[in-house]
């Protein structure tokens, strides 16, 4: 299978245009104008100062904001743990996750304690706590890098769960995130860094970013839903779908939790077929939810039962093989096939 | 069970745990003139928060037996330990308890009602941290002492004179967070000092199972300044507190100290420690009691006579009575605030479940 094909078209593509900005560099100026608007912002993550982060999302931040990026110890608990006391005395602490693999050592202080803390305290206290995490797979990694993992957080009151999949998404919902006082397990689809667009600098904090769905693009028949990494593979699905005669629609999901149930739903109603798109095991994964709101809201405009398209209930399998495990054009064309059958 | 029992402070390593005054009241003045200045208020100032500090605990054990508090972790027998410590910081000087520090949260003006909340089920966390300087309880062990590091790099930021103090337990010492913590506070220069009431055990668990070297070893090994104290002994504890966060206040590196007490009860109300211990051991450290030794030595020196013990023992009462008022006028929680509370504001999914909840009850009405 062509996993990757599609976003090898989507890169080819982005790259002819003129002036673009990668996924990763537009992370990096969202921090860049976080940090500049308000000096309480502060980093902390492995190998994020004088490195610049794994990915480099980083970059050149340490030479301008000094010690307002650290390099931490190697202790992920670590990381959530000590931002939560910098949040309580009024610091906007962002946090790395070098990869998704390595978020479970800070599983305790994510769930038990930071998406608790606000109504422990019977809202008193306030969190503001932004947690980046590069997710998926399509890289070639080995194993614990290419996780997704995000239905155990989503599955945790308290936090707010989001993923970015385009460029311009990329910086104004990290900026959105870290404006906001609730803690945020913020997704960047790691085989997308590389990813370019036009994108804007300048647009002022828009909390919607974060908080609603968005239609990428406009079709009659089928609703495609996807978030981060599988937004593009859903993009082009669409384009090989419309040679074909069949109009989706793309809606990228951007808030996993909470879910923008009135745009998911006007969508379902509309085209009667919905297929769900993401990389974690379909097992009790988003798709589920989403299936189950759609089902709740809108079970008689339904034309079909809902699909989901992801992993498989295994562990992230080798590097050679995930061609295979991630969902790709193939397998969401024939999941809208299905929903199309008569 | 004898050999795992902890050693009472008399009998091991005692030439490395600070004490000023032994269980028959005997000040050490030698010891005492270098570290502090002992006047007559101080001890007769401790000894009250001692005292009303025990009565309290010992009100909220009856009114959990009464079926007034789902659960209670009693306090007795670790008096000194946290009198000592939270009187030796600055009303400013940031707190991360775990769970079983009430008298040090009385000390800073929490209310009883404030403190049996959680455990009455009224609600997981009841006062605001910011008013006493003093965070709420943290019952998944150890996880507080990383907030307390972060809290402590958010003073270091600001360049503010303030230092950070936490308190945990042998038990929890043995958690990675803990041991993270000692080190991130280490290698960040934190101006903090870690609090560990060693109080022999952890639920069934007993201190040697958790470590097999001394535990401010442990912590000079990570970098910190450390100290042991005899924790039943409350001038070594406010002399050792005094001095260690005195010294991080200044610029020192991070302290650490290690409180010798033991816990009298068992470990809560669902304990049942005849499992695990034997009244041997119980004796053993009655004869070490905290508050005892502090009224032999104020009656020796004749810093307090009868009266002064009786008005103290009055008030200790008052705060009985009125712990038990407070206690029963707890309010009621509701689940319509814990959507509100979940996050700052109530999203349209909450604000939906929200509303399902209040109109299924009403449904009732
Ligand atoms: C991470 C975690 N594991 C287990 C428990 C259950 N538990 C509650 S208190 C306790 C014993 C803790 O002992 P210690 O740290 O010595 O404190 P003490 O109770 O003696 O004050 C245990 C095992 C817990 N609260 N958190
Ligand atoms: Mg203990």
């Amino acid at each position: 299978m062509t996993s990757t094909a599609a976003a090898g078209s989507a890169r080819k593509d982005a790259q002819d245009k003129g002036s673009t900005t990668t996924l990763g560099r537009a992370l990096n100026e969202g921090l860049r104008q976080a940090m500049r608007d308000d000096d309480r912002v502060v980093l902390l993550g492995e190998d994020i100062a004088s490195l610049g982060g794994v990915f480099r999302v980083t970059d050149g931040l340490a030479v301008e904001f000094g010690d307002r990026v650290v390099d931490t110890p190697l202790a992920e608990s670590g990381i959530i743990g000590t931002a939560i006391g910098l949040a309580l005395r009024g610091y906007r602490p962002v946090c790395e996750i070098q990869f998704d693999g390595f978020v479970y050592p800070a599983f305790d202080q994510i769930v038990s304690q930071l998406a608790k803390m606000r109504a422990r305290s019977r809202g008193l206290l306030r969190l503001p706590v932004t947690i980046r995490i590069p997710v998926g797979g399509g890289i070639g990694a080995v194993e614990h890098h290419s996780e997704s993992n995000e239905a155990y957080f989503c599955h945790t009151a308290g936090l707010r769960v989001v993923a970015c999949g385009h460029p311009q998404d990329a910086y104004d919902m990290l900026r959105a995130a870290i404006a906001c006082d609730d803690p945020v397990i913020f997704y960047e689809p790691k085989r997308r860094y590389w990813d370019r667009a036009e994108v804007d600098l300048g647009r002022p904090v828009d909390g919607d970013t974060v908080g609603r769905a968005r239609i990428l693009l406009e079709g009659a028949d089928v609703t495609v839903v996807a978030y981060g990494p599988t937004v593009a593979v859903a993009l082009s699905a669409a384009e090989v779908a419309a040679a074909e005669g069949r109009s989706l629609e793309v809606l990228d999901l951007r808030s996993l939790s909470p879910l923008d149930t009135t745009e998911l739903c006007r969508s379902a109603s509309k085209t009667g077929r919905v297929v769900v798109v993401h990389e974690a095991p379909v097992n009790v994964g988003l798709g589920a939810e989403i299936a189950a709101t759609v089902m709740e809201h809108c079970f008689y405009n339904l034309e079909a039962p809902v699909e989901r398209v992801g992993g498989y209930n295994v562990p992230y399998p080798p590097a050679r093989a995930e061609g295979d495990y991630l969902p790709d054009l193939d397998r969401v064309l024939d999941a809208v096939d299905r929903v199309c059958a008569p | 069970m004898s050999t795992n029992s902890p050693a009472t402070p008399a009998a091991t390593h005692a030439d490395d745990i600070l004490r000023l005054v032994d269980p028959a009241g005997t000040l050490n003045e030698q010891a005492a003139a270098g570290m502090l200045d002992v006047t007559d208020e101080l001890v007769r100032a401790l000894y009250r928060d001692m005292v009303l500090g025990r009565r309290f605990d010992q009100e909220a054990y009856s009114l959990q037996r009464q079926g007034e508090l789902g659960l209670w972790l009693m306090s007795l027998g670790q008096e000194a330990a946290q009198a000592g410590s939270i009187r030796a910081l600055r009303a400013d000087d940031r707190v991360f308890p775990s769970y079983r520090e009430h008298v040090a949260a009385l000390c800073r003006g929490i209310s009883p009602a404030e403190l049996l909340s959680q455990w009455r089920g009224a609600s997981h966390g009841s006062w605001d941290p910011e008013r006493y300087h003093f965070h709420i309880y943290s019952l998944v062990l150890a996880t507080q002492t990383l907030h307390a590091v972060g809290y402590a790099m958010g003073v270091r930021y600001d360049a503010g004179d303030s230092v950070v103090f936490t308190y945990f337990g042998d038990g929890a010492s043995s958690q990675g967070d803990a041991n993270e913590a000692l080190n991130w506070a280490a290698v960040t220069s934190a101006p903090i000092v870690f609090f560990c009431q060693n109080n022999g055990w952890a639920i069934s668990t007993p201190a040697s199972k958790q470590y097999a070297g001394p535990l401010s070893e442990r912590a000079k090994g990570f970098g910190l300044d450390a100290v042991s104290v005899d924790g039943n002994d409350v001038l070594a504890v406010y002399a050792a507190t005094q001095r260690m966060v005195e010294r991080v206040r200044t610029g020192g590196a991070p302290g650490f100290i290690e409180a010798h007490t033991y816990r009298m009860s068992g470990h809560s109300t669902s304990d049942d420690p005849g499992r695990y211990r034997d009244s041997a051991e119980l004796a053993r450290w009655e004869a070490h009691d905290p508050v005892e030794r502090v009224r032999l030595l104020l009656t020796a020196r004749g810093w307090a006579d009868e009266d002064y013990f009786a008005a103290v023992a009055s008030d200790a009462e008052e705060l009985a009575a009125q712990t038990r008022q407070e206690c029963r006028a707890i309010a009621e929680p509701s689940l319509s605030d814990t959507f509100r509370n979940t996050l700052c504001e109530e999203t349209e999914a909450l604000r939906r479940e929200r509303e399902g909840f209040e109109t299924f009850e009403e449904s009732f009405l």
